[in-house]
């Protein structure tokens, strides 16, 4: 066996490697870029789905933001209390709490209760069913169910069932607010996380239209307006609105509203709310 | 046959009728992976062009001054080239990312991927040693014409990544059967072009 080429294989990839590896170490020194030892820490500490709710392009822009003072601390809309604190602690100041909301449908009607008034048969998409006359749903104002916020939702806290219903997971909803802007007709907001009685309707038709194309809707018929003790009921375009603030949540109107519509949103044991624990 | 012919034919032999991606199958990778979208898969097309034909014409002086003299090119290539590739794209990463903040924001995140990139390895590899190719034309390749090979090849490869993924992004919202969505119905849309582009074989005798 010829030893030579052996030794000259060795040599030759030893020689290459150890050219590059110099090579490598030196420029690395050379071309380094300076970048703040709190950018990772930073990183570790927003969340990370780079939701771009924060108005950010992507997690690493607003943690540099905030190293240049740009952003606050509670910068992280998505990550709530904790990562405001995480993100204050590594910059070192004082946590500034955010009230961290939760996303909700303002739309009950499924394809059970909600007539429809056409096949829709295009592509899956709710702000193309928009533009075409609307979609096939009856109601103008209703949820089209074709799951556009669901496609949004960073973290697969929407769930949409067999019936076009929507249900938001709120352990998982981040309140980030991405699926209010997706939603072409404009029904998703973020209400505050313990407001557990809310009106679950966004029609704006009179109470007879209303009622003719969804059973589940708001006929403005004012008898929450009047059961509440609070003044925290009222009505504005045809439909009910409560005041967050003023409300206590004593669940007067859920009983009299005679369309369902004012509910509260609470798990129960029903196993698909067990996932999914409200509207 | 003049230089300039010989060099026509290479180029046109290595960007459609020995097209890498649909003709010989190489880097299946990044067809899959990165033709998602048009402005990622431009990305990926612009960084495998500059990786690679600093890959190849770094590979070949290696072969021709180092491992051709030692007599240990024919089972020592695949390491060097390796170690060649790797190392000049981690340098390259550096220096853009210190020169051209913009550059590496549109390049950099392709750059790791390039690093293992059996295109980049198959271009190399056949810039020293043609005959892996089918192509009538290639023999003993000189500087120039590894050049040339390389870019058509990178062009080739950027060509169909383009097209694919403009075909891809149709797709996205077409009514396809659920079992079909996904990398399924994008491997059927690669047999189809394949066949397509094998309506240049035999063009101009390659």
């Amino acid at each position: 066996m010829d030893w030579s080429l052996v030794w000259k294989a060795a040599i030759a990839l030893g020689a290459l490697a150890l050219l590059f590896g110099v090579l490598l170490a030196v420029a690395a020194e050379k071309f380094k870029v300076k970048t703040d030892p709190r950018l990772d820490e930073l990183l570790e500490a927003v969340l990370g789905t780079n939701c771009g709710a924060c108005g950010y392009p992507g997690c690493e822009a607003a943690c540099n933001a905030v190293l240049k003072g740009d952003a606050a601390v509670d910068v992280c809309v998505a990550g709530g209390n904790s990562a405001v604190e995480a993100v204050a602690r590594v910059m070192g100041v004082e946590p500034k709490q955010r009230e961290r909301g939760v996303a909700l449908v303002h739309c009950k009607g499924g394809l059970g209760e909600s007539s429809p008034k056409a096949k829709y048969q295009g592509i899956s998409s709710c702000a193309a069913a928009e533009l075409i006359a609307g979609g096939g749903k009856a109601c103008r104002y209703g949820c089209l169910g074709l799951g556009t916020c669901k496609d949004v939702c960073p973290v697969n806290a929407i769930v949409i069932d067999e019936d076009h219903r929507r249900w938001v997971n709120r352990e998982k909803c981040t309140g980030c607010g991405l699926c209010v802007d997706a939603c072409p007709r404009h029904l998703i907001q973020v209400v505050p996380r313990d407001q557990e009685v809310l009106v679950v309707c966004n029609s704006r038709d009179k109470g007879s239209k209303a009622r003719r194309v969804c059973s589940v809707c708001c006929t403005a018929c004012q008898k929450c307006v009047k059961a509440c003790d609070f003044d925290a009921i009222y009505m504005d375009q045809n439909r009910a609105w409560i005041d967050y603030e003023k409300c206590t949540q004593c669940g007067k109107c859920i009983d009299v509203c005679p369309t369902n519509v004012i509910v509260r949103v609470v798990p129960t044991r029903r196993k698909r709310e067990k996932v999914a624990a409200s509207v | 046959m003049s230089e300039i012919y010989r060099y026509f034919l290479i180029f046109l032999g290595s960007l459609l009728i020995y097209n890498i991606l649909l003709i010989r199958f190489i880097a299946l990778c990044p067809l899959i992976g990165v033709s998602t979208q048009v402005e990622t898969s431009i990305g990926m097309a612009m960084s495998v062009l500059f990786v690679m034909t600093m890959a190849s014409s770094a590979s070949w002086v290696a072969w021709n001054y180092i491992l051709v003299p030692l007599h240990v090119g024919e089972f020592l290539y695949i390491p060097v080239f390796i170690l060649i590739i790797a190392s000049l794209v981690q340098f390259t990463e550096m220096v853009i990312k210190k020169t051209s903040p913009p550059l590496y924001r549109a390049m950099g995140i392709y750059l790791p991927l390039i690093t293992t990139n059996c295109a980049v390895l198959a271009a190399a590899t056949e810039s020293v040693k043609p005959g892996f190719l089918k192509l009538n034309v290639a023999y003993h390749f000189s500087l120039p014409e590894t050049l040339i090979y390389t870019i058509g090849v990178a062009l080739g490869f950027g060509l169909v990544l383009i097209i694919f993924a403009c075909i891809r992004e149709r797709l996205e919202t077409a009514p396809i059967p659920h079992a079909f969505k996904g990398a399924p119905i994008a491997f059927m849309i690669a047999a189809l072009m394949s066949l397509a582009f094998m309506g240049f074989a035999n063009l101009l005798g390659l």
